[in-house]
């Protein structure tokens, strides 16, 4: 699926590498989809969404709720037929040879698509007759995944019973009862608690080390940057920007510096001091009396800047040099410029992003309720990614 | 990836047909499974109707009287079976609704079975609970004292009619089921139950009502079917001089034709238009 060159943009230069990619190695790909909903005109649909996925590779998609996340991943299941485009999977098309992408795929849905009453054991055997093994090829198959997913212990028990993470887990087994080759997951951990979702995490880890290819959807950043090689920011239906975890931090240029004072009483001075060194605004956190200062020379930046504290006589209780976070990437990427709360003001809107294309949708910025409440969520779950 | 395990193949239109049928069993058989785990549920959806039966037979048999004389009991029990038939339409309904709405339905339709097993699968699965409701309705029925006189062929072929009924149904719970929100929106068509069940022959003479109200009563299938399962067991009261009463035995064959030409496709658009 080699775009023709006839003008449509690769999505900036961050996705350089796999632009060379060959037919083979490719596991999912689209191209221009389009999908719009009688009942939703507004949101939720695709709008021109490219994608191309390498073999063995984790693929994060990235996007905030009502982006086309869910969309995307119904069309590449056969679920849900695509208005326009192309779009194909295992090298099948998924308009064209549902059945065959349907035996090289495993589909993790939102929902625990598994049955409520049977026991895990009943609803593997069932999946796997229905995936057409033979009877005892689909039990042999089921107390292995069983295992394999560590419920063997519950496997004779209703799934009523089990908790949020036994389901998901039960339920990431019924995907892969074939062991296909691709493995669609749509928000694999939304509403697990914390230990759940390490559970889920390390299913879907061990998966892509044993070289399935696995396309994942989150509006977790974390999620993103832990699971997935590459990362595709999904926004109003189409990609804004693609590359791995590191590469769409340094697309936005500026690493922090991160000071965590003994109290509130420093907070002004150091403030004032960390403008001198920074390229953007610095940003104070109340609560935890923290100063975040974005810079561009990043070690001159904090010799300077630790040079001057101790000048002043402000003695920090941690100083740290570190990359953008994926959520200041995304909130870039998406547009909202405006979030306030325990962060402040992410950014002030300087130059838009490089290396995104020139037909990304970063131009038109402005307030959008949904990217707003995702960035409030995607707050709770935020982690300092510090380099000490 | 410790094993992989390989689907036995299939290609041939022979080996498709095999699948399609083994497909239907495996849906059917978790249907099967759903009674062993949950046998409470599903027995108190055979036994309500024997309560609903009792209650009427027992508390107000005796102030209804019967067209043509003879015992409420004759009268009711056609009644009761075409009304057991009906609850079917709920257990349908919930089934389908239930999978459409937790996703179960997609993951079916991502796999490489055959799509026509997950309705057959329903299909066989509902026919073999009401064929279980009716037997269960049968014995009570003749532990209460109520009897055919037509003959065993009749009384087959009664049978045969309410299954017929029940078939129809099936589809219009597949419909229903596809077309409401979730589960919870069954209770509204459970509610809806009534009124069909009570606006028919199944309890009393349609005779006895307003003129306009006994013919909408006489036309509704549920006493199309009741009343021509009447003549067939040769019960008292299932005469009546208008056109459909007199008529009800074809009738019964085509009411239920009739839902099922209208139904059938219009289950079978809905299930495709999910990927629409």
């Amino acid at each position: 699926m080699r775009p023709d060159g006839t003008g449509r943009p690769e999505t900036g230069k961050v996705c350089a590498k796999d632009v060379n990619m060959t037919e083979t190695e490719i596991a999912i790909s689209a191209e221009g989809v389009r999908k719009s909903y009688a009942k939703a005109p507004e949101g939720t649909g695709l709008n021109g969404f490219d994608l191309r996925v390498r073999a063995g590779s984790v693929r994060g998609l990235l996007g905030p709720n009502g982006a086309g996340k869910t969309t995307a991943v119904r069309i590449l299941s056969t679920l849900l037929e695509p208005d326009a485009g192309r779009a194909s999977v295992a090298g099948f098309d998924v308009r064209t040879q549902a059945r065959q992408v349907r035996r090289n795929i495993g589909l993790v849905g939102q929902y625990a698509a598994v049955d409520e009453v049977l026991t895990g054991r009943q609803n593997l055997v069932m999946f796997g007759r229905l995936n057409h093994l033979s009877a005892s090829a689909a039990r042999n198959r089921a107390e292995e995944l069983l295992e394999r997913f560590s419920l063997s212990g519950s496997a004779a028990r209703p799934v009523g019973t089990y908790s949020g993470g036994m389901r998901r887990r039960l339920d990431l087994a019924a995907s892969l009862i074939v062991a296909p080759p691709v493995l669609l997951v749509d928000e694999p951990t939304t509403g697990l608690d914390p230990g759940a979702r390490q559970e889920v995490w390390t299913a879907i880890r061990d998966l892509a080390e044993s070289g399935t290819t696995v396309l994942l959807t989150t509006q977790y950043l974390e999620e993103a940057d832990r699971l997935a090689d590459r990362i595709s920011m999904l926004r109003a239906g189409r990609i804004v920007a693609e590359g791995t975890p590191d590469e769409l931090k340094a697309s936005i240029g500026d690493d922090w510096i991160d000071i965590v004072l003994s109290g509130a009483a420093d907070a002004e001075t150091t403030r004032v001091l960390a403008a001198g060194v920074a390229s953007g605004e610095p940003r104070t956190d109340g609560p935890a009396h923290r100063v975040s200062v974005p810079v561009t020379e990043r070690t001159r930046a904090l010799v300077e800047l630790v040079a001057a504290l101790n000048d002043a006589g402000v003695e920090p209780e941690d100083i740290t040099l570190r990359r953008p976070t994926l959520d200041e990437v995304f909130l870039r990427l998406t547009g909202d410029d405006h979030v306030t709360g325990d962060g402040g003001a992410v950014r002030d809107g300087r130059a838009a992003v490089p290396d995104t294309g020139p037909d990304t949708a970063v131009r038109d910025t402005g307030p959008d309720t949904a990217v707003r409440d995702t960035a409030v969520r995607t707050k709770a779950v935020r982690t300092k990614r510090g380099t000490p | 990836m410790t094993t992989s395990a390989h689907p036995l193949p299939s290609g041939s239109p022979l080996s498709s047909l095999g699948w399609a049928l083994a497909d239907t069993w495996t849906i059917t058989r978790r249907d099967l499974s759903h009674w062993a785990l949950r046998p409470g549920e599903v027995a108190l959806g055979w036994f309500f109707p024997v309560m609903i039966a009792l209650m009427f037979g027992g508390l107000f048999g005796g102030a209804i009287n019967v067209p043509g004389g003879g015992g409420y009991f004759e009268f009711l029990m056609p009644g009761m079976f075409a009304m057991t038939v009906l609850f079917g339409l709920e257990t349908t309904m919930m089934a389908v609704t239930t999978d459409a709405s937790r996703g179960v339905t997609d993951r079916f339709r991502s796999m490489p079975m055959s799509s026509l097993a997950v309705v057959s699968g329903r299909c066989v699965a509902d026919m073999l609970n009401s064929v279980v409701g009716l037997s269960v309705m049968v014995v009570t029925g003749l532990l209460l004292g109520w009897r055919w006189h037509g003959g065993l062929a009749s009384a087959l072929a009664a049978f045969g009619l309410l299954l017929l009924l029940r078939f129809a149904l099936l589809w219009v719970g597949i419909f229903a089921g596809l077309a409401v929100r979730g589960p919870e929106s069954v209770t509204a068509v459970q509610i809806l139950v009534w009124p069909v069940g009570f606006l028919s022959s199944v309890f009393v003479d349609p005779a006895s009502m307003p003129g306009w109200l006994g013919a909408i009563a006489e036309w509704n299938p549920l006493s199309v079917t009741a009343t021509a399962t009447r003549e067939l067991f040769a019960a008292p009261g299932f005469g009546g001089e208008s056109w459909i009463a007199q008529n009800a035995i074809p009738m019964a064959i085509a009411w239920p034709a009739l839902l099922i030409a209208v139904f059938l496709p219009l289950s079978v658009r809905r299930y495709g238009n999910l990927g629409k």
